[in-house]
């Protein structure tokens, strides 16, 4: 293999994400090249004259289970997924793999979730974020995001994209409604993805134990908003994710997302047919129910997620059960979220822009 | 020996349920336990053929519950272990209604007779995670302050949540009696025979679609150790006992070698009750809710109190296929083979390919 292809090969792997990890300043441009595939990161069959040309054909006459049919060329990157890829079957049809006491499986994430979001959140909404340094690179962290979008999209995109752009590559453990974990099938992908139903003892635990946890206090009410209303964020509960953090003495991370609105515009909310199928809300969108399955596909708008300084809360974990405390925390970080949200919303002035 | 035992450790011991696996077993283990001086197994049954080896240290007197209040004032009994609870109802020995009155009323009635013995002066009750219901809401992980949210559909969830209600009476009312109640996890291991274990030696283990419950288990082993602790020596509240670590409902079928048949969640209930009362299984209310939404629960509070730490799930739940390999559809060994030719396939298709032009 020549110099310069080894070199192509190494800036491919490494800039797999096109997307620059220091965007300038939250007034900066956003960046006009992402979403674009980079060279892919290697070709199919590398060298298919050179390395393989070595072994004659007869070698593989006597293919033992041991020794391999085809010695693999060190450069051959497709036997080296295969092989992976078959070790993978292999120990998930074994049940040879760990799941956390919250049902976390950070081997199935890892292989399977967060590349299907790595598509979406990097090439279909071209997702750019900042302020990553504000987010702890170990011990716990509690992340407090706008939410939006009709169906919780932002949720997964902003775990997926931290998980891939931290430079400690940390998962985010969402807490969800009470009716994902209701929901067969979607219960079980939230378990397995990391999250768990949003109360306070396991909040508590996770951060006790050092985890990184996602939240959005909004709940139902920021998701099943109208188009109308967006980036406008709703009332934010009891602050039970405040008291939370009180007592676990972890950072609070306000977190604004913009971009989720758009992806499924609701145009009105149909109240009778929410409550015959026991839904907060039943939705429709310019595509959503009249295209059918169509209308499921999210609309490409661009995303911008900009973490905002921690909120240290270490020297107040004796005033997590005094009400004015948890208020005047919740306010604080929703007031934070806001005025974010509306300076990124000034850098993308077209919501469906590059 | 002293009367009364060494300090910590009673002279007298009563066991009920020696008719049953449990019973019999830590009946058999205090009895070669030197520190204790009799131990005094209670059943209304005669014990198994199988058990009545294991007995053979153990005076037995066969009595129900009812019965029990003059014996345990005659014989100066120092400790109650209770373990008389039946965990699923069995269509030969009277159904639910029998389950409910062996319990609940047998458990009442045992308290009542300890409630008036003088020199009682420590109580073991066999408990059950299932004390903490099943819900959507619940927390992921049980600690022993857990309330349940709702009352459990199943029979012996609802007895357990009895049974611990009428030990609390009992703690209020005799304050100087050490109370130990242990909620454990499904009991597995090489030996035991439980609905669980039944379960899981199918070749094809029916389950719940699109749920994949956590689970816990607590070897037989580590559970009958526990057990004998609280006997002698003193171990004071409520703990849960359960091998730490998780396994996914499907991760436990695929170790175990067989296949899961996943069965639609709606009407599951009433088909577990039709194949009940037709004789099929014992599957309930209980199981189905313990297949939906699984139960893991803390053993911080065990390991602390009594510095022993069960062997995790994963292990017991090892040490129950090894002992049950006859049902396994899929081996380790076949995965592995068939991973070696499909490598070796494709690796020989590519070969094959590139020697072409």
């Amino acid at each position: 293999m020549s110099q310069p292809d080894e070199e192509r090969r190494r800036a491919g792997a490494n800039g797999r994400y096109d997307v620059p990890l220091d965007v300038a300043g939250s007034d900066a441009e956003p960046a006009r090249c992402n979403g674009r595939h980079p060279a892919p990161e290697a070709a199919p069959v590398p060298d298919a004259g050179t390395a393989p040309a070595a072994d004659p054909p007869g070698g593989a006459a006597e293919p033992g289970p041991r020794d391999p049919a085809v010695p693999d060329g060190p450069g051959d990157v497709w036997d080296r997924r295969v092989a992976s890829g078959l070790a993978f079957l292999r120990r998930r049809f074994s049940g040879d793999y760990q799941v956390d006491e919250f049902g976390f499986d950070p081997e199935l994430t890892g292989s399977v979730f967060h590349p299907l979001l790595r598509l979406l959140y990097r090439d279909w909404f071209r997702t750019e974020v900042t302020g990553l340094e504000h987010v702890p690179s170990d011990g716990s962290g509690l992340v407090v995001g706008n939410h939006s979008g009709t169906v919780a999209l932002d949720a997964l995109i902003l775990s997926a994209a931290l998980h891939d752009q931290h430079p400690a590559h940390r998962y985010l453990r969402l807490l969800g409604a009470d009716l994902v974990f209701r929901m067969p099938v979607v219960s079980e992908i939230a378990r397995k993805t990391g999250g768990t139903v949003a109360c306070n003892p396991d909040a508590e635990r996770l951060l006790g134990s050092g985890e990184l946890v996602g939240v959005f206090p909004e709940g139902f009410k920021g998701i099943g908003k109208l188009y109308s209303d967006r980036y406008k964020l709703q009332r934010f509960g009891r602050g039970g994710f405040v008291s939370a953090a009180l007592r676990t003495g972890t950072p609070i991370v306000p977190v604004a997302i913009v971009g989720g609105e758009e992806i499924y515009p609701m145009l009105a909310d149909i109240k009778p047919l929410a409550r015959l199928l026991k839904l907060p809300y039943f939705p429709v969108t310019p595509t959503f129910p009249w295209l059918g399955p169509l209308g499921m596909v999210p609309l490409p708008s661009k995303w911008l997620i900009e973490f905002c300084p921690p909120i240290p809360t270490a020297h107040l974990t004796d005033s997590a059960d005094d009400p004015l405390v948890v208020f005047n925390l919740a306010d604080q970080v929703r007031e934070t979220i806001q005025q974010t949200l509306h300076t990124l919303l000034e850098r993308r002035p077209d919501p469906f822009g590059p | 020996m002293t009367p009364g035992g060494t300090p910590g450790a009673p002279g007298v011991v009563v066991v009920t349920g020696t008719g049953r696996y449990l019973g019999a077993h830590v009946a058999a283990r205090l009895a070669a336990d030197p520190r204790i001086e009799r131990v005094i197994g209670v059943d209304p049954a005669a014990p198994n053929p199988e058990l009545a080896g294991l007995l053979d240290g153990v005076e037995r007197i066969r009595i129900d519950l009812g019965s029990l209040g003059g014996l345990l004032a005659d014989l100066d009994v120092d400790a109650v272990v209770h373990l008389a609870l039946v965990t699923a109802p069995d269509p030969q020995q009277g159904g639910r209604s029998a389950m409910k009155e062996q319990n609940v009323i047998g458990t009442m009635q045992l308290l009542a007779a300890c409630q008036r013995a003088p020199r009682l002066r420590k109580l073991v009750v066999r408990s059950s995670t299932a004390a903490y219901g099943a819900s959507f809401r619940d927390p992921a992980v049980f600690t022993e302050e857990t309330e349940p949210r709702e009352v459990p559909r199943g029979g012996f969830g609802r007895d357990i949540l009895d049974i611990e209600g009428y030990v609390r009476g009992f703690r209020r009312r005799r304050p100087d009696v050490t109370a130990t109640v242990l909620r454990f996890a499904p009991f597995i291991g090489s030996t035991a025979d439980t609905t669980l274990t039944r379960y899981f030696s199918q070749p094809f283990v029916p389950t719940v679609f699109g749920r994949d419950p956590r689970l816990q288990f607590v070897h037989f082993d580590d559970a009958l150790e526990v057990l004998h602790r609280s006997v002698a020596e003193d171990h004071p509240g409520t703990f849960n006992v359960a091998g730490p670590g998780v396994l996914a409902l499907s991760q436990a079928i695929r170790r175990a070698g067989r296949v899961g048949v996943p069965v639609l969640e709606p009407g599951l209930s009433g088909a577990a009750a039709l194949a009940r009362n037709l004789g099929f299984g014992r599957y309930g209310l209980d199981q189905v809710d313990l297949f939906v939404h699984g139960r893991v629960v803390d053993t911080s509070a065990l390991e602390r109190e009594y510095g022993f730490t069960p062997r995790s799930t994963v292990a017991a739940f090892d040490d129950f296929i090894r002992a049950h390999q006859g049902g396994v559809v899929v081996t380790r060994r076949q995965l592995a083979a068939a991973e070696r030719a499909v490598l070796d396939g494709i690796r020989q298709v590519r070969a094959a390919v590139r020697e072409q032009p």
